[in-house]
């Protein structure tokens, strides 16, 4: 029988690949997705149709057959075989991501008056100075409530990389409860919980400190 | 020599005709009102003036050198759009004010931005960012707004943010400023102070374009009026012989209207 030593540092182990996933996808989707947002937004025709496109079908497919098919494609398309099961995962974490901010990016930047825009031309600002300067920041405040929402997700979607046999924290548990332990699959909720408390109060802080101004 | 000519505009958005061929000019410090009823061009003739619409056909010169021509096959680069905006200050109906910026950075934040292009810039970065926030304070001080600089612009009644608004363009020192009906987002009570300040600064002798529907006020501050109608100029003149004895029909018309709602 398994102590509860064994089983606590066990699912922190597994946990430790949900919180490395789960960062990992917010340090590159983030700036990816604004990326996308402005190949969805941009005039070239071709390019925004490609992106529109690549948006669709990644929010149009289910996470986990994404999973599979990138840890699975570039071996059976390309004859090298993924090695890193956590890098697979990553990858299509980031993608998949990338294009779900991306939408919140374009729904941000879209909200703002055309007046703000004018403004800064009129006062002689480059185009790529009003958007930094005027723009992103009151795009950054009006986002902040639906990146939470997606962020949220984005920690309890982490366990789906086990679906190409990422040993994550609900992949840890079962292997107590094949012995018998159903506690430690209810202990996984606990870990999840206690992240997503944490994030939401860090989420309310971030979301207070845009309160100085209206608009 | 005119500080500003504008020749011949031509603009239309799909079928509709806005400008159908508008010319006027001006001597500097001037103070131009321009009168009509919704639809007849007015905006729209300011924003092709000001780079925010490009004008199908004709031409703008600034001092006589020419800063917009349609009929030049060439098209302008943004480096060219930009320094020729800035012969321009735009007042518009809506403030426009970053939210995110107080009122003294609302009125630095260009200026701050344009020193940077300076060749001196590195040389003499503390000295010319003072400079700027000591300039903005005062121009904020002439639009009355000396105790405000700290508020930001949902803290302001709509009357100090159009005032602030009017600051932030002032910053620039444009050649010419343009008011896009700027007390038509106000409530009546607060009208009076945006007029107030653009009535001191044609005592300063700024030269200004103002599109309004204040017949009162634009008779009283403007040393010309212009009333357009359905894309063209109906007709130009002082003050007394455009509102005090309109030959044009839609004019009478227009003003008998208005006078009636006042």
């Amino acid at each position: 029988m398994s102590t509860i030593e064994t089983i606590v540092s066990s699912l922190f182990e597994g946990f430790a690949y949900n919180t490395k996933l789960f960062i990992l996808t917010l340090i590159i989707a983030l700036p990816l997705g604004l990326l996308i947002t402005l190949g969805t937004m941009t005039k070239i025709t071709p390019i925004r149709w490609f992106m529109k496109t690549f948006v669709w079908i990644i929010r149009g497919t289910p996470l986990m057959l994404q999973l599979i098919v990138v840890f699975y494609a570039p071996g059976l398309f390309f004859n090298t075989p993924m090695r890193d099961r956590f890098v697979a995962a990553a990858i299509a974490f980031v993608i998949n991501y990338a294009a779900y901010f991306s939408e919140i990016y374009r729904g941000g930047i879209e909200s703002i008056s055309i007046g703000q825009y004018e403004a800064g031309q009129v006062l002689g600002m480059t185009k790529v100075q009003v958007f930094f300067k005027v723009i992103l920041f009151q795009v950054i405040k009006r986002i902040v409530p639906p990146m939470g929402n997606e962020i949220i997700t984005l920690v309890k979607d982490t366990s789906l990389a086990n679906v190409i046999g990422v040993a994550e924290i609900i992949m840890s548990a079962e292997r107590f409860t094949k012995q018998g332990l159903i506690s430690p699959l209810f202990a996984t909720g606990l870990y999840f919980l206690i992240f997503v408390g944490a994030l939401t109060l860090l989420l309310n802080y971030v979301e207070k400190r845009f309160n100085y101004y209206r608009g | 020599m005119k500080i500003l000519e504008v020749h011949d505009i031509h603009k239309h958005f799909g079928k509709t005709r806005v400008l159908e061929g508008v010319g006027f000019s001006m001597e500097e410090g001037e103070v131009l009102s321009i009168l009509g009823s919704s639809g007849s061009g007015k905006t729209t003739l300011l924003r092709c003036i000001n780079f925010l619409e490009k004008a199908d056909e004709g031409k703008i010169l600034v001092d006589g050198n020419v800063v917009f021509d349609a009929s030049d096959k060439a098209k302008m680069t943004t480096l060219q759009i930009r320094k020729a905006q800035l012969n321009f200050g735009m007042v518009f109906q809506s403030f426009n004010l970053f939210p995110q910026y107080n009122v003294l950075e609302n009125v630095t934040l260009a200026p701050k931005l344009l020193a940077k292009e300076r060749p001196d810039w590195k040389t003499n970065k503390k000295h010319i960012t003072e400079q700027i926030i000591e300039d903005a304070k005062k121009i904020l001080e002439r639009v009355g707004l000396s105790d405000k600089l700290e508020s930001y612009p949902c803290q302001l009644s709509g009357g100090q943010q159009q005032r602030v608004s009017i600051a932030r363009a002032l910053a620039l020192k444009p050649k010419i400023l343009f008011f896009d009906e700027p007390t038509s987002a106000l409530d009546p009570e607060l009208t009076g102070e945006i007029l107030k300040v653009i009535k001191s600064l044609a005592k300063e002798h700024i030269t200004m374009v103002i599109v309004t529907h204040e017949i009162g006020f634009a008779k009283n501050v403007s040393d010309r009026i212009i009333f357009m109608d359905n894309g063209v100029i109906a007709e130009e003149g002082t003050p007394d012989e455009v509102i005090n004895h309109p030959k044009n029909e839609r004019t009478k018309a227009f003003l008998n209207l208005i006078g009636q709602k006042e």
